[in-house]
């Protein structure tokens, strides 16, 4: 066995056991932890297949906001979690019997293709000396694929966008600072003199504190 | 032995129906069904490099790292509309959130 052969199946093997943990496990920051570990492992995959700079993406757009952004909520939400894990059993068995059937016809498909297929028979790509897999991806991705490059810059903008349009609130009842109002206050909006009867004394009016 | 497209192709067919089978059994608990989608774009992801690997063209991983971005963005929104669900009902059940309706 060489060593490629037991890299590959310990990074799988971890890759799979994280991810039905992430599913399985009770809590759901473990799950969260899982995730990260699969997505590490999955990256360790794509080192291995040549997509160096795909897997250094991964590890950073996924372990470094993805996942923090899912520990995030996950510790902000006071919910009870045991109680969300109520059906969990009863769809067990439809659960069960549409992953076998998925997990068949998949391995099946797959089998065909990989060995029958346009790729059947070829290693992965190794790169050398005169071109890496980043200079290949760049030559690609600035040239043919610009727009959509583009494109999905726009999409992360939209996101974002609507990401702080969603979580935004206006608080209309708390009182904050206004540099301006108060560097712009004189003395005659504040201060009014009133010559008020002996005896008598006056009716404060309402918006006083305007 | 021989590490070829077949088994990576494998461990991606897994990771799809491990994410397909914990959108079943965790359908009330959003948060796992949003992790069950990462894993599932990741199974995805895992078939576009190990396609472009083996046929020895770039694009496929183009197309991974495009999926990448849907997938930060899809968590982002994903995050931020179960957070305002939580504000407004105090929990995060879905049978619930069909309440938000018409």
């Amino acid at each position: 066995m060489s060593v490629l052969a037991i890299a590959f199946y310990l990074l799988a093997t971890v890759t799979v056991f994280s991810g039905a943990m992430v599913i399985l496990s009770k809590n759901p920051v473990h799950s969260v932890l899982f995730l990260i570990l699969a997505f590490f492992n999955a990256a360790g995959l794509f080192v291995l297949m040549g997509a160096e700079f795909l897997a250094m993406l991964l590890v950073v757009v996924y372990v470094g906001a993805v996942a923090v952004l899912f520990l995030f909520v996950v510790m902000m939400l006071d919910v009870d979690f045991v109680k969300l894990r109520k059906g969990f059993a009863s769809y067990l068995p439809i659960g069960g019997v549409v992953g076998t059937f998925l997990l068949v016809e998949l391995v099946l498909i797959v089998n065909a293709v990989a060995t029958r297929g346009a790729a059947a028979g070829k290693g992965p790509k190794v790169y050398g000396p005169e071109m890496s897999n980043i200079e290949d991806i760049g030559r690609v991705l600035y040239t043919d694929y610009v727009y959509l490059f583009q494109a999905a810059g726009l999409v992360l903008l939209v996101s974002m966008i609507g990401a702080i349009v969603l979580t935004l609130q206006h608080r209309t009842h708390v009182k904050r600072q206004d540099i301006h109002e108060q560097t712009t206050r004189r003395r005659k909006d504040a201060v009014k003199i009133v010559s008020v009867k002996s005896g008598e004394g006056i009716q404060i009016p309402e918006d006083i504190n305007k | 032995m021989n590490i070829d497209l077949t088994h990576y192709l494998v461990v991606s067919a897994m990771l799809f129906t491990i994410g397909v089978f914990g959108i079943f059994v965790n359908r009330r608990n959003i948060i796992i069904i949003l992790m069950s989608i990462e894993l599932i774009l990741l199974a995805v992801n895992i078939n576009f490099v190990a396609f472009s690997a083996h046929l020895h063209n770039v694009q496929g991983q183009i197309m991974a790292m495009f999926v990448l971005t849907v997938a930060a963005a899809e968590a982002a929104i994903g995050l931020a509309i179960l957070v305002t669900f939580f504000r407004n009902r105090g929990d995060i059940e879905v049978d619930d959130a069909s309440m938000m309706k018409g």
